[in-house]
């Protein structure tokens, strides 16, 4: 079996500097947003540290410019040799070739997804299931029910994140993106009930994130969540979370997961 | 020394081509037969379906190219994924298709009988390395090493097999026969490890 995998998640957004340029941020619950610097850069450090794979989405709300986006990959690409996930605003076919061109290995949708489920499965019949990945971004609601949201968690729809990764495995997704958007850059831990409901009921492997603050929320993902892999913004941005401290106390928790040697 | 990347016009190049440009190789992409001709090394990379990549190797003129010079000129050649696929006698992905045949090899699909395990493999698994390789120099014997497929090449004749792992029964990940070297693996997407293999592969003189 594949190795239970951890990746960084590197959001971008424009500069509220320079609005040419896309840098790394962080947020909490999708809002209070921190520019933490460049993303090409931390993307080496996070290769010399041994990450498994790296995931970038652009999270800006106004720029969905995909050159922009695909410009960074590029950049990334020719220095980075792992696999490389990316998405935000990826709308059309087009998309998906401007992206894959410029380094990407997968693609990840979300709004675009919940729009028009049959483009789950056309990506899927053109490029292969083991390139796109479906982002769900979801939230317990006033109701206390669990919702998929859209738009950078800006709109609430009616489905339910786990009858939703359902409908994706069957359009053809080939991995799932979950993101918590009440325990984004909380620290405070991942949603475990919700990553193990879905990991479970589709036979496609499923990354979770939002929450981690510890060594021992990743390992809480894998053993309990039953994921395949965890991704983590915030943690890992901050620069004294390492990630071979991190892997260790992982593999030690019991995880079969890549040692970096 | 120029290594030539065999463009046929599918997938993605550009990751392969930063992997030989980032150890200091002389790459060129080849988008035609001819473009072979002003290469020393053959890379012939690949992602998608095994038809589409034969049907326009066979169409582009590629297949004639790679004979004369992989087979008859000896030039060092490496198939990543589907390019070491595509070596296979044939293949029974979405049907039965002839290969470029340089390996006694079908290529078919992982039939793990253990439902946990998924169909495509993707991500790190360990794989068992011949070491005593030049191609594997340096490497441990044990690697993990990335890879995203649904079908493998199952070989005849497992004297050319020089790495495999385990997916509840045994995948080739690398076979290797006179000037001929492939991988099942992402050389180019495994870090450290998969550099170090494509740099072996830059300074072997079969």
């Amino acid at each position: 079996m594949a190795r239970k995998r951890l990746i960084p998640k590197l959001q971008l957004m424009t500069s509220s500097y320079r609005t040419d340029k896309m840098v790394l941020v962080i947020t909490r619950q999708f809002h209070d947003v921190t520019e933490i610097g460049d993303a090409v850069s931390q993307s080496k450090i996070y290769q010399d540290q041994g990450a498994d794979e790296l995931i970038f989405i652009n999270i800006d709300r106004e720029n969905k410019n995909i050159r922009m986006l695909a410009e960074i990959i590029h950049k990334v690409s020719e220095e980075i040799f792992m696999p490389i996930t990316v998405g935000g605003g990826v709308s059309d076919e087009e998309h998906f070739r401007i992206l894959l061109a410029n380094g990407a290995d997968k693609i990840s949708m979300n709004t675009a997804a919940v729009s028009d489920p049959s483009f789950i499965s056309l990506a899927s019949a053109k490029y292969g299931a083991q390139c796109v990945v479906i982002s769900i971004d979801y939230k317990l609601n006033a109701q206390g029910q669990y919702r998929v949201c859209t738009r950078n968690g800006t709109e609430e729809t009616n489905l339910h994140p786990v009858e939703w990764a359902i409908e994706c495995e069957k359009r053809g997704a080939g991995e799932l993106l979950l993101s918590s958007i009440s325990h984004d850059g909380m620290r405070d831990g991942l949603d475990i009930t919700l990553t193990k409901q879905i990991a479970d009921a589709v036979g496609i492997p499923v990354i979770t994130s939002g929450g981690c603050g510890l060594a021992q929320h990743f390992a809480e993902g894998y053993l309990y969540g039953h994921a395949h892999a965890v991704a983590a913004g915030t943690f890992f941005a901050h620069r004294d979370q390492n990630f071979m401290q991190t892997r260790s106390q992982i593999k030690n928790a019991g995880v079969d997961i890549r040692v970096y040697t | 020394m120029t290594i030539g990347i065999v463009d046929y016009g599918m997938g993605n190049l550009l990751s392969v081509y930063s992997a030989f440009d980032y150890l200091g190789a002389q790459v060129k992409i080849c988008t035609t037969p001819d473009d072979l001709n002003a290469v020393d090394k053959i890379v012939i990379p690949g992602v998608g379906a095994f038809k589409d990549c034969i049907s326009r190797i066979d169409m582009n003129g590629f297949h004639e190219a790679l004979d004369e010079h992989t087979r008859q000129k000896g030039k060092p050649t490496m198939g990543i994924c589907l390019g070491m696929q595509v070596m296979a006698q044939k293949s029974f992905e979405g049907g039965e298709f002839h290969g470029l045949g340089w390996f006694d090899a079908e290529v078919i699909r992982l039939h793990p009988k253990n439902r946990d395990l998924h169909i495509p493999n993707i991500g790190w698994n360990e794989v068992l390395l011949n070491t005593s390789i030049p191609l594997f120099k340096g490497m441990p014997q044990k690697a993990d090493l990335y890879l995203v497929h649904s079908f493998y090449m199952s070989c005849q004749s497992k004297t050319d097999i020089v790495a495999e792992y385990y997916y509840n029964h045994a995948v080739t990940a690398a076979v290797l026969k006179d000037n001929v070297f492939a991988t099942q693996f992402h050389p180019e997407k495994s870090q450290d490890l998969g550099l170090r293999i494509i740099d072996n592969f830059i300074t072997w003189n079969p």
